[in-house]
């Protein structure tokens, strides 16, 4: 059993009771809603009859079903026109602070929360949304929830669940040129499977994690769950504290002194103790492109797809799955596979550094005339940013879509969805069957950087040839 | 079936019903429900969309689709069902087509407590022993008594010890699975950790 981890310390300390089943009751530090995962739970409390325990400790934006091209209410589609005004009136109705479009706050819930400073280390966060392992980039203990229990943290500020174990992934050494976060991910993802997550919190640690910005360990801790982990942390530090000083939400003048000494005895001890723990060589990650339906199967921009004799009898048969529907055949090579579609944006890749990163391998070139590509900044504050640093005119310039916040083709819950089969390069985290919004569309993950790549020569492309 | 639709309530110690096979590694909630159907303010018209996009694909030849599993309840998976998206639409969607509880592999973290939380008790056995039902489900139709007090599956031919965790376990049978109130029980405790917590007192800037 792991001790004295980040993980351990958070989780004790947030510990309200031992249920009587074996489980822990858990008291919720921060809980985000928005409008997909909430309306049902709200509905429940009211068949319950009980009030929001804490309502200043929910805070609520909307991203999901939000459109990206018009945002003029009431939205064309009635069901989405429908749960905004329902999360309208159950924040107005419950008084939960809402970011509401306009706001200059509205985005990805994940996106967001960090904007504002709302994210800290030592806290729990917890999200009816699976990617809220994102928060964990600053050492907050982060998870996704359902509706179910998003009722139980409207209610009692608690949820119940049974602790998790702590895996250590030591990433030694650091990233080469024109690899991003995105590409180690995905790595990490592929090294352990999309399984092997289940039952743990990941730490991410190394040298290679150091170095990264926190934009970039959040999308690292934003695919934690692809890999199985509900929860992903990384032990804060100066990067830490320096993107939180002066937000909206953090901690001030003697408070912030008092925060700073808090959240350094935070971190893991050194001789801390982990159920499991792992090493591997960021030097050696490429820019890695996922060519199946988990994110998981993933290889780097030249290798050939993996032959069936080449993957363990468990991965055959999500592999011949795979194939098929991807219409890939094995050892085939992933460089140059046509792309219909170009997405930048979600949670893993939609702020302010990443729209950077591609609008620099975008600068002065142009879209492939056979690619439909569109940029759908995290928040309102990312798009705000872009625009005054001149990214948005880049992104046009080169034929790219300048979309409004959102989820957008993320999960395809709005109106930016796959056609038929389509195959779409993206920076977003899952590529399942059908998951962005076309039964038979096809999905590429990868960093923007390579989506940018992908977008100017129509085919999956090597972003390194981009950036001498 | 809608219509007919009554949820879980109260202890669950025993589910008597017939199993349906659906055979596949990492089966993700995006399958289950697609994310079109979440835009809805409650679960109710969720049963009848249950693995739309795998069914349409597999025009009627899907395991939901054909007449003999009509009336099953126990469902029957291999490994990391329930993977992706945080949606409890997932879980809500299999209980609302008629699912009573699941037997699999493995199941993903989140889609496990979703259905704990409502109702639908997991329970895992080795690869082979799945595969082993699923193959009998090829050809017959199987019967399955789960005894959760003894964590035991019984049909005419085929017996097997299931695995649960213990706290889920003892949730069902207490009838506490339904958290809302075990965790209200505790007000004391919350709002003394409420004030204990050291972060409550340095952001006076939360909202």
């Amino acid at each position: 059993m792991s001790q004295d981890t980040l993980f351990d310390k958070v989780w004790d300390l947030h510990k309200v009771s031992s249920l009587p089943g074996g489980s822990d009751q858990i008291f919720i530090g921060l809980h985000l809603i928005h409008e997909v995962t909430s309306p049902q739970a709200f509905g429940a409390l009211k068949d319950k009859n009980l009030k929001v325990k804490f309502p200043e400790r929910t805070i609520a934006t909307v991203d999901h079903i939000v459109p990206t091209d018009n945002q003029n209410r009431p939205f064309k589609d009635n069901l989405a026109e429908q749960m905004i005004e329902t999360l309208e009136k159950n924040c107005s109705e419950h008084k939960i602070r809402f970011f509401n479009i306009g706001s200059g706050n509205q985005g990805i819930v994940h996106v967001v929360a960090p904007e504002l400073g709302l994210t800290q280390p030592g806290m729990t966060i917890a999200c009816g949304d699976s990617h809220t392992s994102t928060h964990g980039a600053f050492g907050s203990i982060a998870f996704g929830i359902g509706t179910s229990q998003v009722r139980d943290v409207l209610a009692t500020q608690t949820i119940a669940m049974n602790k998790l174990k702590v895996r250590q992934i030591w990433c030694e050494n650091k990233l080469s040129k024109g690899v991003y976060a995105k590409d180690l991910v995905l790595h990490i993802i592929n090294e352990l499977g999309v399984k092997a997550g289940v039952g743990f919190a990941y730490e991410f640690a190394g040298p290679a994690i150091d170095d990264l910005s926190m934009e970039e360990r959040m999308t690292i801790c934003n695919m934690s769950i692809e890999g199985g982990a509900r929860c992903g942390y990384i032990n804060p530090d100066e990067k830490t504290f320096s993107y939180i000083k002066n937000k909206l939400c953090a901690p001030k003048n003697e408070h912030w002194d008092k925060a700073l000494i808090w959240w350094e005895s935070l971190k893991s001890d050194e001789n801390s103790i982990y159920d499991d723990a792992i090493k591997l060589d960021a030097s050696k990650v490429e820019p890695t492109v996922t060519w199946g339906i988990t994110p998981g199967q993933s290889i780097s921009i030249n290798q050939q797809i993996p032959l069936l004799d080449e993957l363990s009898p468990n991965d055959k048969l999500v592999a011949e799955e795979a194939f098929e529907y991807m219409s890939f055949k094995p050892g085939q090579l992933i460089k140059d596979t046509p792309v219909d579609v170009c997405f930048i944006g979600s949670c893993t890749n939609g702020r302010i550094s990443d729209l950077r990163v591609a609008a620099q391998v975008l600068k002065d070139k142009k879209v492939s005339k056979n690619v439909k590509a569109f940029v759908v900044p995290g928040s309102e504050k990312v798009a705000t940013e872009a625009k005054q640093e001149g990214i948005d005119q880049i992104f046009k310039d080169s034929g790219f879509q300048w979309r409004e916040p959102g989820c957008s083709m993320c999960l395809a819950m709005n109106s930016d969805k796959l056609i038929g089969n389509q195959v779409s390069a993206s920076s977003s985290n899952r590529n399942f069957k059908g998951r962005q919004g076309s039964p038979s569309g096809r999905t590429l993950l990868m960093s923007p950087a390579m989506v940018a790549a992908a977008a100017i020569n129509g085919k999956v492309s090597d972003v390194r040839e981009f950036i001498n | 079936m809608e219509s007919e639709f009554t949820p879980p309530f109260g202890k669950i110690t025993k589910i008597k019903g017939q199993c349906i096979s659906l055979i596949g590694n990492d089966i993700d909630t995006d399958r289950i429900i697609p994310a079109r159907f979440l835009k809805c303010v409650n679960f109710d018209a969720l049963g009848e969309s249950v693995f739309e996009d795998d069914r349409k694909t597999l025009k009627g030849r899907h395991p939901f689709d054909l007449e003999e599993n009509k009336n099953a309840s126990i469902l029957i998976v291999n490994s990391n069902f329930g993977c992706g998206s945080s949606r409890e639409h997932a879980p809500q969607a299999l209980l609302r087509w008629g699912i009573k509880a699941i037997i699999g592999e493995s199941f993903a973290d989140i889609f496990y407590s979703n259905c704990i939380a409502i109702g639908i008790p997991c329970f895992t056995l080795p690869k082979k022993s799945i595969e082993e039902i699923q193959k009998y489900c090829d050809n017959q139709v199987l019967f399955l008594e789960i005894d959760l007090k003894k964590s035991l599956a019984k049909s005419k031919d085929l017996n097997f010890n299931l695995k649960i965790k213990e706290s889920s376990r003892k949730m069902f049978l207490s009838g506490e699975w339904d958290a809302t109130s075990t965790l209200l029980d505790n007000k004391d405790l919350i709002e003394n950790k409420f004030n204990q917590l050291p972060y409550i007192k340095f952001n006076t800037n939360l909202l």
